[in-house]
């Protein structure tokens, strides 16, 4: 058994010198490995953990609707400003009645973090300081008077049981069932009110002077959301901390946002991550005594945000990377189908057959080189190879492709020339790039717009539709045209 | 008390005015940027607003609205105060003035021309996404409703501001600069949209900044200057004289005293 444990804690990355201490944990445990404990965590089985993980899962939630709007609105350091600002209030609300009575200390910490906005407003608009140095100067000084505070408290003599500290960087374990029933109203209440004023938040977060001309109250909407964020802040606090739960307010929303482009799915998506990283961080937490819940629940976020950075279908790094990867190799097989054709057509399309060493010599590389190339037109089914390997034919799908590549290069030199008037010595280089991107829809505009010309500026015919379609060179079929036959 | 007689162009009868501006003066932080601004525009005109940089054109629009705080003066929209008549107005903002990174859609911020008359709560219905889909393609935006806003280039994303403004369904309309940063085949349709306009009755005061075309774009010129130098007809008001006075360095002096209200406080 003790190995097992020691197994599943190294798993977990976290050498494990505290074993015994460890056993204490999540409900006494009987059961060792992480899977186990984990699957006792997130069922709620054990009652000492419900608390902690309903609250965190609450708090994800909430964070992460809020901190939505806080990231469109580009007003990220207003969260961090509110939830230093807040402090103060929670020792004040700690020493009303000298405990951790929810109420008092969430009413204190809310009038706090109002205060400290309205502070922020008040110097943002009778001196010449703007918003960010303003948010910084009230975060800090709010933020120290609250160290202070917390400090005397725990100098009183009840003070050092009080737990106070923990607002500092959080501990799930102290969540109690007073104050999940404060998150779940807190919760209840973002959810309802966004769900009511979606049109309103989303309007006047998208263009506040074009809501204010419409009628909408954008001030007044403004200190709704600011209201709540301030209750998503304070509820938030027991768990993650006066100091970090910024970043569950903006983390999550960030790792949406890059995710989507609709504000109604930013929205769900982003409570989703706030829920998984406040689950995520809870457990971790409770693996070992004393570790703080906030920073393990940032860190949970900030995986998920890295994993959205990395594997975004839309806009990660690894698909723009895959994106350009794949263009680069489209780019590279057009190519080779484009000097099949040039070989063909310089032999005006007698023989079907294009060895490598003719296809190395007009691409000017390696016979080596050639040889992948043309492994790599056949894998796309493209071409077929002669049997010793030494030969090119294209397929029905090649020639196509081939034309087509020729004949966007070639329509689009001549449109350089005839529309634009650039020299006809100029137009071969971006040909080469725009060959590879001109859509059908723009060849055929472009072709008409050129009167179904047949040569392009260097005097070479321009394949037309009809060799597209037949499918192979025109050596092998009835009607050659080519731009050779179609001009009698 | 009304504005002054010699404003009305010919008398107008009261139902025929679209809107009316009485002694309106502005500043931003203390100091004025717009002088007891008097101004009666009658229904169905297309009125340009011109005038050199920092002339007040879009601080006039946004007061008028009642975006911004006013120091005096006051502003009637069909007969009644602006802020009782918000939905018979519609609004094109500088294109500059939003985050078109922001995650919705170009049906999202059509239909967000909806709201205004839609009122607190209630959701867009069926009949407003099919307005909203006719107003995108009246400014042949429609193939790209479902696009998010940050891939249009900025004749698109004029297009949809003002798809939007049509889909508001004003009978007054502001718009402020809806000609800037747009390409050439944007323009000739933005004038023939705003033509269209009026020929249905609305009347259209557009913040211009480009003057040449101010004199074939609209029927009635308003120079603006801090005050207005001259509000009439544009054949009447496009002179010489009057541009000269409205571009010229006239204001130096009212320059001044702007800024020594401000130096005073």
């Amino acid at each position: 058994m003790k190995h097992r444990l020691q197994r599943a804690l190294f798993l977990c990355g976290i050498a494990g010198p505290v074993l015994a201490a460890h056993a204490a944990r999540i409900g006494d445990l009987s059961e060792t490995s992480v899977a186990e404990q984990a699957l006792r965590f997130f069922t709620f089985q054990d009652p000492s953990v419900r608390y902690a993980l309903l609250g965190s899962i609450l708090l994800g939630i909430s964070c992460g609707l809020l901190g939505s709007f806080l990231v469109v609105r580009k007003m990220a350091l207003v969260g961090d400003a509110l939830s230093h600002a807040v402090l103060p209030g929670v020792a004040l609300g700690f020493l009303w009645n000298m405990s951790k009575d929810p109420v008092a200390i969430f009413i204190g910490a809310v009038l706090a973090g109002l205060l400290g906005a309205a502070a922020v407003h008040l110097i943002k608009h009778t001196t010449r300081l703007k918003e960010d140095a303003a948010l910084g100067l009230v975060l800090a000084s709010f933020f120290a008077v609250g160290i202070c505070m917390v400090t005397m408290i725990q100098r009183l003599p009840t003070g050092n049981k009080s737990g106070i500290d923990k607002f500092l960087f959080g501990q799930a374990a102290a969540i109690g069932a007073a104050d999940v029933q404060l998150m779940a109203v807190v919760t209840g209440l973002a959810v309802v009110v966004i769900a009511l004023f979606y049109k309103e938040f989303l309007v006047t977060s998208f263009d506040a002077g074009f809501a204010r001309a419409s009628g909408f109250p954008v001030q007044l909407i403004h200190y709704g959301l600011m209201l709540l964020l301030a209750f998503a802040v304070v509820i938030a606090l027991q768990a993650v901390g006066v100091v970090l739960v910024s970043a569950m307010l903006i983390t999550p929303a960030a790792a949406a946002y890059l995710l989507t482009d609709r504000m109604h799915r930013l929205l769900l998506l982003a409570a989703l991550f706030g829920l998984v990283a406040g689950a995520l961080g809870a457990f971790l937490s409770f693996l070992r005594p004393n570790l703080p819940t906030g920073p393990l629940m940032v860190l949970a976020a900030t995986l998920v945000f890295i994993l959205a950075f990395l594997f975004g279908p839309r806009h990660g790094v690894m698909a723009r990377w895959w994106r350009q990867r794949s263009r680069a190799a489209s780019v590279q097989r057009e190519n080779t189908l484009k000097a099949v054709y040039q070989v063909l057509e310089a032999r005006e399309f007698k023989g079907e057959g294009v060895s490598l060493r003719e296809l190395a010599e007009r691409r000017r590389e390696r016979v080596e080189d050639v040889r992948e190339q043309s492994a790599e037109l056949r894998r796309h089914n493209f071409a077929t190879l002669q049997e010793d390997g030494n030969a090119i034919y294209l397929t029905p799908e090649g020639w196509q492709r081939a034309c087509a590549i020729v004949r966007n290069h070639r329509l689009w030199e001549l449109y350089l020339t005839n529309a634009a008037h650039i020299a006809a010595d100029h137009v071969h280089e971006d040909a080469e790039k725009i060959e590879h991107v001109l859509g059908e829809e723009t060849v055929r505009l472009i072709e008409k717009r050129l009167n179904y010309a047949t040569r392009d500026p260097h005097g070479r015919p321009i394949p037309g539709l009809a060799d597209l379609r037949r499918g192979a060179a025109p050596e092998t079929s009835e009607q050659g045209s080519l731009g050779y036959g179609r001009r009698v | 008390m009304s504005a002054p007689e010699n404003k009305h162009p010919a008398a107008i009868a009261p139902a025929d005015i679209s809107l009316e501006v009485h002694d309106l003066t502005v500043a931003y932080h203390k100091k004025p940027v717009l002088w007891g601004i008097d101004l009666v525009v009658p229904r169905g005109k297309l009125v340009g607003i011109v005038g050199p940089n920092g002339a007040g054109k879009s601080t006039l629009i946004k007061a008028a609205m009642g975006l911004l705080p006013v120091s005096s003066g006051w502003v009637k929209v069909f007969g009644e105060p602006v802020k009782d008549n918000l939905t018979r107005i519609g609004y094109v903002p500088q294109r500059e003035s939003v985050d078109w990174d922001f995650p919705v859609s170009v049906m999202d911020v059509v239909l967000m021309g909806r709201y205004g008359k839609l009122g607190l709560l209630k959701r867009p219905t069926k009949a407003d996404h099919d307005k909203a889909r006719e107003c995108l393609d009246k400014v042949k935006m429609l193939p790209y409703a479902n696009r998010q806003i940050s891939n249009l280039s900025g004749g698109q994303q004029q297009r949809v501001f003002l798809a939007r403004a049509l889909a508001q369904e004003s009978d007054l309309y502001f718009m402020d600069e809806p000609f800037s940063g747009v390409d050439a085949a944007t323009e000739v349709a933005i004038v023939e949209l705003l033509h269209e306009l009026k020929s249905r009755g609305k009347t259209l005061m557009v913040v211009h900044h480009d003057l040449p075309t101010a004199r074939s774009y609209f029927d009635m010129l308003l120079l603006l200057n801090m005050r207005v130098v001259a509000f009439g007809p544009t054949n009447e008001v496009f002179t010489n004289d009057l541009l000269q006075s409205t571009y010229g360095g006239r204001l130096t002096i009212m320059s001044e005293v702007a800024e020594a209200v401000r130096a005073k406080d």
